[in-house]
C-alpha cells in the first residue's frame, strides 16, 4: 500500500466496507500473533499514534521508532538495509519517510508488506481513505458530491490525492484559493483528461460556498510564503466564519487534515457542520482496514471474524 | 570507397552503431556498458561525416543487442543508424524507438526523491512518447526528455 492513485473504484468501495466492519467492532484479536513496525524517519505523532493504536486494537505488537535520530541512518545506514533488518522481526512494516518515493522503493526491497504513512510531499495514502470514508460515512455516497477545496491547493498533498480518488464518483470540484496556492496546472489538467468538473473561485464567502456538500479546508502555511505581508492578509481571507455558514446545505461537513492553526473559527467546533475530529477518528478504522488487507485478510475473513471483543 | 580511406575496419559479424554525435560517443558507451565487453570493439572519434560534419561510430564484434538495450539510448542519442551485420553484410537496421520504461540512464531532477538519496537504480515511465514526457517512477515527479541529466 504505497499509493491509491492506481486503486479502481471497487477496491476503494471494498475498503470502505471493511472500514465499516472495524468502525462495528473497533477490538478485536485478528492480528494476534502478529508484529507490526512502525519506521518514523521523520517525526509525525498523530499519523504514529493512529497506526499503532490500529495495530494494538487488533491485537498485534508493535515495535519501531518515532524520531530518526535514534536509527542507524544517522550512522550512514541505507534505507535498504534498514528495511532489510526490519523484515527479519515483523509481518509488515509501516514507514514514514521526508524522501518522496521511499516507500515505493521499500516495497520493492521488502520481502513483507509496506504501508505508506507519508513520503515527503508525495504520497499519503491512509489520509486520502479516512478522508473518503469520512465523506462515504456523512453523506452516504461517493457519488455526485460538490466537494470545495479551500487554502492551500498547491502544496497540499492530501488535496492532490483526494482529488484522484474521487475520479470515479463524478464529484464537482470547487477550488478556492489564492493565485500564489493556486490548483497547479498539472492537476487541472488531471480533472480535464478525467472528464472531472471543475470551478475556480477567489472569493470566499456564504455565496460561494452554499452549494457544498463538503468544505474540505487546509492549512495556509506561512513557510509557503516569501513576502510575509502577503501572508497575512491570505491567511485572513481564508478563514472559515461562522456566520459564512448561514446558506449551507443540512448535510454539508467541514473537513480539515488537522492541525488546524487559524483556518476555521472555533464557535465553528459546536454546530453540526464541523466533522475534522470525528474524520480523525475514522482514521483509526481506516488504519484497521489498510494494515488487515495489506496482511491479506479479506472483507470476509474480518465480516466472519470470530476473534471480537465486545 | 578506396582502401586507405577506410577509417573503421570492416565487421565479419556483430552490430554497427553509425551517426553517433561526437560529444555523445562516451554516454553511449556508458549506457551499453561496452566497457564490459569482452570481443573486439572499435570505436571512431571525431570521423569526418558529410551528413553532420563530425560523427562518432562504434562497431561491436559479435555482439547483437536485444531491441530493450538499444531502446535505452533513445534517451542519448535518438537518431543514430544501427546495423546488424552478419558475414561483412548488412542483414538488418534498425531505428532507436523510445521504450516504455527507462533504467538507470535518467537522473530525477527532484533533490528529495528517494534515488538521489540512496544507492539505487533509477526508474521512469516514459508517459509520452511524442512529447518525450518522463515520470519518476518513484516520486511521480514528470520531466521533459530534453531536459533530463543523466546518471
Amino acid at each position: 500500500m504505497v499509493t491509491i492513485a492506481n486503486h479502481s473504484k471497487e477496491k476503494l468501495l471494498y475498503l470502505i466496507k471493511m472500514a465499516e466492519e472495524f468502525e462495528k467492532h473497533p477490538n478485536r484479536k485478528i492480528l494476534e500473533g502478529k508484529v507490526v513496525a512502525t519506521l518514523f524517519f521523520e517525526p509525525s505523532t498523530r499519523t504514529r499514534l493512529s497506526f499503532e493504536t490500529a495495530a494494538n486494537r487488533l491485537g498485534a505488537r508493535v515495535i519501531g521508532f518515532a524520531d530518526p535520530k535514534v536509527t542507524s541512518g544517522t550512522k550512514g545506514e541505507t534505507l535498504k538495509d534498514t528495511i532489510m533488518m526490519v523484515s527479519n522481526y515483523a509481518d509488515i512494516i509501516v514507514m514514514r519517510h521526508y524522501l518522496e518515493g521511499a516507500a515505493c522503493y521499500a516495497s520493492e526491497v521488502a520481502p513483507i508488506p509496506i504501508v505508506n504513512a507519508g513520503d515527503g510531499a508525495n504520497q499519503h495514502p491512509s489520509q486520502t481513505m479516512l478522508d473518503l470514508y469520512s465523506i462515504y460515512k456523512t453523506q452516504g455516497t461517493l457519488e455526485n458530491l460538490n466537494i470545495y477545496m479551500v487554502g492551500d491547493l498547491k502544496y497540499g498533498r492530501t488535496v492532490h490525492s483526494l482529488l484522484t480518488a474521487m475520479r470515479h464518483f463524478n464529484t464537482t470540484f470547487h477550488f478556492i484559493a489564492p493565485d500564489e496556492l493556486a490548483m497547479p496546472e498539472y492537476y487541472k489538467m488531471y480533472c480535464d483528461t478525467n472528464g472531472i468538473r471543475y470551478i475556480e473561485h477567489k472569493d470566499f464567502d456564504a455565496n460561494t460556498i452554499a452549494d457544498a456538500d463538503i468544505l474540505y479546508m487546509t492549512r495556509v502555511q506561512r513557510e509557503r510564503f516569501t513576502d510575509l505581508m502577503e501572508y497575512e492578509r491570505v491567511k485572513d481571507a481564508y478563514l472559515l466564519k461562522k456566520n459564512m455558514l448561514t446558506h449551507a446545505k443540512p448535510n454539508m461537513k467541514i473537513l480539515h487534515p488537522l492541525p488546524r492553526v487559524n483556518e476555521i473559527e472555533y464557535s465553528i467546533d459546536d454546530t453540526p457542520f464541523a466533522y475534522y475530529f470525528q474524520q480523525a477518528h475514522n482514521g483509526l478504522f481506516t488504519r484497521e482496514a489498510l494494515i488487515c488487507d495489506c496482511l491479506g485478510i479479506t472483507l470476509e475473513d474480518v465480516i466472519n471474524d470470530k476473534t471480537i471483543i465486545l | 570507397m578506396k582502401r586507405q580511406e577506410m577509417l573503421v575496419a570492416a565487421l565479419q559479424n556483430g552490430t554497427v552503431i553509425d551517426h553517433i554525435p561526437s560529444a555523445k560517443l562516451f554516454k553511449v558507451i556508458n549506457v551499453l556498458h561496452l566497457e564490459k565487453m569482452k570481443t573486439a570493439v572499435t570505436v571512431g572519434f571525431n570521423l569526418k561525416s558529410k551528413k553532420m560534419g563530425h560523427k562518432s561510430i562504434i562497431k561491436i564484434a559479435d555482439k547483437f543487442f536485444t531491441d530493450e538495450e538499444l531502446n535505452q539510448l533513445s534517451v542519448i542519442t535518438p537518431n543514430v543508424t544501427l546495423a546488424i551485420i552478419r558475414d561483412y553484410e548488412v542483414v538488418e537496421k534498425k531505428e532507436v524507438k523510445m521504450p516504455e520504461e527507462l533504467y538507470d540512464i535518467v537522473k530525477c531532477a527532484n533533490p528529495k526523491c528517494i534515488t538521489n538519496n540512496e544507492p539505487m537504480r533509477t526508474h521512469f515511465h516514459v508517459l509520452d512518447k511524442e512529447t518525450g514526457i518522463l515520470q519518476c517512477h518513484y516520486c511521480n515527479k514528470e520531466v521533459k526528455v530534453n531536459e533530463v541529466k543523466l546518471v
